[in-house]
């Protein structure tokens, strides 16, 4: 039977593939631009199409708390937030990652306050980049349905045991119509195991999660987190690579777009992808030697995939979408000069900061961005970052 | 403890530092932590069980004559029975003493 692609929102098309995950407790507050996923979740509660508990919470904090207790017991988890919503569960945010709690959100990445905003950035993400969750980022609609299914089998892994955050761009994914290709219930069984875990919550097992952890165990706790994460890399290649097996659409911690014999590569993360793609195919006809490089996994951070991958390259366009006050850069961009320092012949850096609380960046703007940035590198000028399109 | 704390290594631990050991918090012994002990009067108690109440600890326990005193081997010191006793039978004594 041939497969029909859907004309869907995309905030609609995640919620349905949480319901298709056939998963077991929702707790989520609403927020923009949040906000269509977990209405319609709780719709599909409901109206009784799926068998699960839908906790209608009075804040983000009891949002991420009700999760951790839910996932505590074994109940497959799923939330998802944006922004302030995601600030103030902070607290149990990374509590959920040291106690290794399998869940899925749905982070719909928007600017942090002040000025107070709605609009689409990367600050509240990076705000809990060291929390110990896999983060992973999605370009369009599709990679959303994708990545919903990919990460509750990853999370769920007895070899990982980690909160997973998709990240995908508040506003330019959650309200886009976009064509998504729904796959079959029988499919997405087949793909997603039962979740089961060795410790849960139960009154005939006693067991003490969330203790307190003295100075003499306190560092091997975090050791355990450490190695947890890094060995959980192999399962997120599996993951994506069984999903692409299944479906044909197969997802790379770090891909690459017309890479092969360019000299210098445009960095991107997230839904900036898709217009880098459409730039280069431009800048190509005009024979320029330009790739595009993104990153999908940002922890645990493909560090070798990413050395493969600028093997060769002259020079890296890094475009930020947050900014670290007073830092030496960007935070991709400080990551990757981090993860090629001291390394013979690694490309130099380049770093843009664009597109801050939704300002569009159009194709024009890229291309503007990618011939400023390979001028800037063929003279040096490497230091700090640029703040595109700044007013000064 | 199967193991005392200090010796667990990162590849011992259970994921999410989990305690798998129901009740393994009696084999940490706070009364190391200790600078005061309450030490009681047997003849002024008058076996009310406030101090076995207001413990934090839980290491008040009653003696076999009745009257109640601290397990020295969690009793971290604080004090708290001395305060609540409504006789005044417990009196916190130096550990320097």
């Amino acid at each position: 039977m041939a497969k029909e692609r859907k004309g869907i929102e995309v905030s609609i098309a995640i919620a349905d593939a949480v319901a298709q995950a056939d998963v077991d407790v929702i707790a989520a507050y609403p927020i923009t631009p949040q906000t269509h996923i977990v209405e319609h979740l709780s719709e599909i509660v409901a109206n009784g199409e799926l068998d699960a508990e839908y906790v209608p919470v009075d804040s983000e904090h009891s949002a991420m708390s009700v999760c951790c207790g839910s996932s505590a017991v074994g109940a497959r988890t799923f939330t998802s937030t944006s922004s302030q919503g995601l600030a103030l569960m902070s607290e149990i945010f990374f509590i959920a990652a040291s106690m290794r709690l399998p869940m899925v959100m749905a982070l719909a990445n928007r600017s942090l306050s002040g000025p107070l905003s709605i609009w689409n950035d990367h600050t509240d993400t990076m705000m809990v980049r060291d929390a110990g969750w896999i983060h992973i980022f999605v370009e369009n609609g599709q990679e959303c349905y994708d990545n919903i299914f990919c990460s509750f089998r990853i999370s769920e892994a007895p070899t990982v045991r980690l909160p997973v955050a998709m990240n995908l761009d508040g506003f330019i994914l959650t309200h886009m119509i976009e064509p998504i290709m729904y796959e079959d219930i029988s499919l997405v069984r087949d793909y997603l195991p039962k979740f089961e875990m060795d410790h849960t919550l139960h009154p005939d097992r006693p067991v003490s999660m969330g203790c307190f952890g003295m100075p003499e165990i306190y560092t091997e706790a975090q050791m355990n987190r450490e190695t947890g994460i890094r060995d959980a890399y192999p399962t997120i290649l599996k993951a994506w690579q069984e999903w692409g097996d299944l479906t044909g659409r197969y997802y790379h911690p770090i891909e690459t777009y017309r890479t092969d014999d360019a000299e210098y590569c445009i960095v991107t993360m997230g839904s900036y992808g898709e217009t880098a793609m459409e730039v280069v195919d431009a800048l190509r006809q005009e024979g320029e030697k330009v790739g595009v490089i993104k990153i999908r996994l940002w922890r645990p951070f493909p560090t070798e995939e990413f050395r493969r991958a600028v093997l060769g390259k002259q020079s890296l366009i890094v475009i930020d979408r947050a900014i670290s006050f007073g830092g030496p850069g960007g935070p991709v961009a400080s990551e990757l000069k981090s993860a090629l320092y001291q390394k013979a012949g690694a490309p130099v850096i380049v770093n843009y900061v664009a597109g801050l609380a939704g300002r569009d960046v159009s194709r024009k703007d890229f291309r503007k961005i990618i011939l400023e940035g390979k001028a800037k590198a063929s003279q040096g000028d490497t230091d700090g970052f640029t703040l595109y399109g700044v007013r000064e | 403890m199967a193991k005392p704390m200090e010796k667990i290594t990162c590849q011992e631990l259970e994921i999410g530092a989990v305690v798998v050991e129901v009740g393994n918090a009696q084999e940490y012994e706070t009364g190391t932590w200790r600078s005061e002990r309450p030490v009681v009067t047997p003849s002024l108690c008058i076996k009310c069980g406030v101090c076995w109440i207001f413990c934090p600890d839980a290491c008040i326990v009653q003696a076999p004559q009745g009257h109640f005193e601290a397990n020295l081997t969690y009793c971290k010191g604080c004090g708290i029975c001395a305060r609540e006793c409504p006789v005044g039978c417990i009196t916190m004594i130096s550990e320097e003493e």
